[in-house]
């Protein structure tokens, strides 16, 4: 579903190489894992994958379900199904939370030639993913994000990810800020979505959110490059022994 | 009248002098009110339309954009239109001229020029100060508009819309309104153009709201492009009077709109929200004055301009804390989202204290779009157009929204939402 190859990306405005030659592939159905020390480039892979503009190609590419999704813009690519779960939820004032998600619904609908959502099919679908992960109502009327907790905002992207079932679903950091409580309900919220159809791809820097969302792989990425791949073992590992051996070995 | 040596008439000044001479015989009103014409037409004569040289119209020299007025029309037809809020009662000025068979529940109202006619309107035409072109004007040239006396303990459930609409020619409205105590009601101010023909318009409300009076006034100005739109508002709180003043422009091609306010009694609070919806090559200013004269009241005030093509805008906000009004809180912020090189915004804040113990600021920024909001926007799928409309809308609507009377924020919302895609 998803191939990166030979991937190396720099900052726009000051050029500074943040991935240098990353390799990864995820199939369909697949949970992968991406750990790694802070300054690795998680958080700019993901904005790499969702198209952020701040962040330029210089080499390599990238592949879902085959094709190059590097000339398409954040838009074509969440309408072809990835979507990015942000590890700080951006507050909109002055967008309704409602409003936002029947727009982005029906866009997504439009660009793949579907009809609209009528509004009582679109509350209903509302309500009953509100309901799942323990969303107030009142949440839902407040303005995007604005006012919302650390864990309401990332429970609000679990909401909007289970509304607009992706293909590709990229979570960054979704467990930071999250007590315990939040964390198995986000984690339930991801693994009711978990298919033989959708990739999930975990960018996490613990070991403790995959106790929940259980991998089918995990990677090691250190500067740019993915250092190492297994299976959900190497979790544990890097939980017990740190990065620092696998840094060493890889060096 | 002699005119003052040695100053060359422009144009629109010779209009106005003219016109004048053509209407008065037809406006409402002897004795008194003819004697204040005649002091306000003179003292304009004397000192002429502003320029840039008058700080009061620093940023919009009226001498240098105004190049023509055009003539009365009394043939004009101009259509009425909905209220913005269904079931509001509608007190409705066409084409300069106030239907006096408006009613509304409980308040006493009257139309000015029957208070012209009768002498009672006279003490009102006096201009505020030396500067006060648009209270000259009027003054002068004034021939309808409605008085309204809310008595005390009034309660409207619905708003009352004060629509005046025209086509062309010149339109000289005032609306003196009192709120008595407690009175609680939300007025809507319109002014909307039937048609594309130049239009001359001043308008003029003069409000006070006594001890406890709770109300929400909107000024809508939604005139034609080729307009011309000088209005004014002067404001007198009482005691723990509180008024939500919602300005809203999105139209005319010269646009001024002056708010006076005078802070008088104590507890009292001013929310002034303004919002210009800017686009074309127009000219729009919102001038605003406030003065703290009485200890313990609070002012805030919040203007968001949205402006695109060559469009220029100017907001001057000035408050005053006089040396008794201890522990005044008074906050003024004008933010602009600039959407074109070509367009401009001017912002002049001045505060004069006078007061030791007291809170007041001001600050201005002008921004664009917020990128990371974009892309987390197009990141769930809306496409860029789409994305930024929301963004721009948004800029404004959060401040809409602050007033709480959903079939007023929805009207409100619908009005920029029309706006912004007929221009953005």
């Amino acid at each position: 579903m998803l191939e990166i190859k030979n991937l190396h990306a720099r900052i726009a405005e000051d050029g500074t190489e943040i991935i240098r030659g990353l390799n990864l592939s995820v199939k369909a159905g697949e949970v992968a894992a991406i750990m790694g020390p802070n300054g690795s480039g998680k958080s700019t892979l993901s904005y790499i994958l969702s198209g952020r503009e701040d962040y330029e190609v210089t080499e390599g590419d990238i592949l879902y379900n085959g094709e190059s999704i590097l000339e398409l813009d954040p838009s074509e690519r969440a309408a072809k199904g990835i979507f990015l779960a942000f590890q700080y939820p951006v507050e909109i004032p002055g967008v309704a939370t409602m409003q936002f998600l029947k727009v982005a619904m029906n866009e997504q609908r439009k660009a793949r030639g579907e009809a609209e959502l009528t509004t009582p099919d679109f509350m209903r679908r509302v309500k009953d993913a509100a309901a799942e992960l323990k969303i107030a109502p009142e949440m839902l009327r407040r303005p995007l994000n604005v006012g919302f907790s650390g864990g309401e905002k990332k429970r609000a992207e679990i909401l909007q990810m289970s509304l607009l079932e992706p293909k590709l679903c990229i979570l960054d950091e979704t467990d930071s800020g999250l007590d315990i409580d939040a964390l198995k309900i986000v984690a339930d919220g991801v693994n009711a979505l978990r298919s033989p159809d959708r990739a999930v791809v975990v960018i996490t820097h613990y070991q403790r959110l995959l106790d929940y969302i259980v991998p089918d792989t995990v990677h090691v990425l250190y500067k740019g490059q993915v250092i190492k791949s297994g299976d959900k073992t190497l979790a544990h590992e890097l939980e017990a022994n740190g990065y620092a051996d696998i840094i060493g070995a890889a060096a | 009248m002699n005119m003052q040596t040695g100053m060359k008439l422009s144009v629109a000044e010779t209009a106005l002098c003219e016109a004048y001479d053509h209407a008065i015989g037809e406006l409402p009103g002897d004795g008194a009110v003819l004697a204040a014409r005649d002091v306000l037409i003179s003292d304009f004569k004397d000192a002429g339309l502003p320029t840039r040289r008058v700080e009061a119209w620093h940023y919009t020299d009226l001498k240098a954009l105004l190049r023509a007025v055009p003539a009365f029309d009394p043939a004009a037809s101009a259509a009425r239109f909905e209220p913005l809020v269904e079931g509001s009662t509608v007190l409705s000025v066409v084409n300069g001229v106030a239907d006096g068979r408006g009613s509304v529940e409980g308040v006493t109202l009257r139309t000015f020029a029957d208070a012209l006619a009768d002498g009672t309107a006279a003490g009102g035409l006096v201009a505020r100060d030396s500067d006060d072109t648009i209270g000259r004007i009027n003054g002068a040239f004034v021939r309808d508009g409605f008085v309204l006396d809310f008595p005390a303990g009034t309660e409207l459930a619905a708003p009352v819309e004060i629509q005046t609409v025209q086509n062309a020619g010149q339109v000289h409205t005032r609306f003196p309104v009192t709120f008595g105590a407690n009175a609680r009601a939300t007025i809507i101010e319109r002014h909307a153009a039937a048609g594309d023909n130049a239009a001359f318009v001043t308008t003029i409300s003069d409000i006070s709201l006594a001890e406890g009076a709770d109300i929400t006034w909107v000024i809508f100005q939604g005139q034609g492009a080729a307009d011309t739109h000088l209005g004014q508002i002067r404001i007198t709180l009482g005691t723990d009077a509180k008024l939500r003043l919602y300005v809203i422009n999105a139209g005319g091609k010269l646009v001024r709109q002056e708010i006076h306010v005078v802070v008088a009694g104590e507890g009292s609070d001013l929310i002034l929200r303004g919002i210009n919806l800017l686009g074309g090559e127009t000219h729009t200013d919102v001038t605003f004055t406030v003065g703290h004269d009485v200890p313990n009241t609070t002012s805030t005030e919040v203007i968001r301009n949205v402006i695109f093509d060559r469009a220029r805008g100017v907001f001057q906000g000035q408050i005053r804390v006089a040396p008794d009004a201890q522990k005044t809180d008074a906050k003024m912020s004008c933010n602009t989202l600039l959407l074109s090189d070509e367009a401009d915004f001017s912002a002049k804040p001045e505060l004069e204290i006078f007061a030791d113990d007291v809170q007041c600021g001001h600050g201005a920024t002008v921004i664009d779009i917020d990128h990371v909001q974009l892309f987390y926007l197009m990141a769930r799928g809306i496409p860029e157009n789409k994305a930024r409309a929301m963004l721009v809308n948004a800029f404004v609507a959060e401040i809409v929204e602050e007033l709480e009377d959903e079939p007023l924020v929805e009207a409100l919302e619908g009005v920029i939402a029309g706006w912004l895609d007929k221009h953005a």
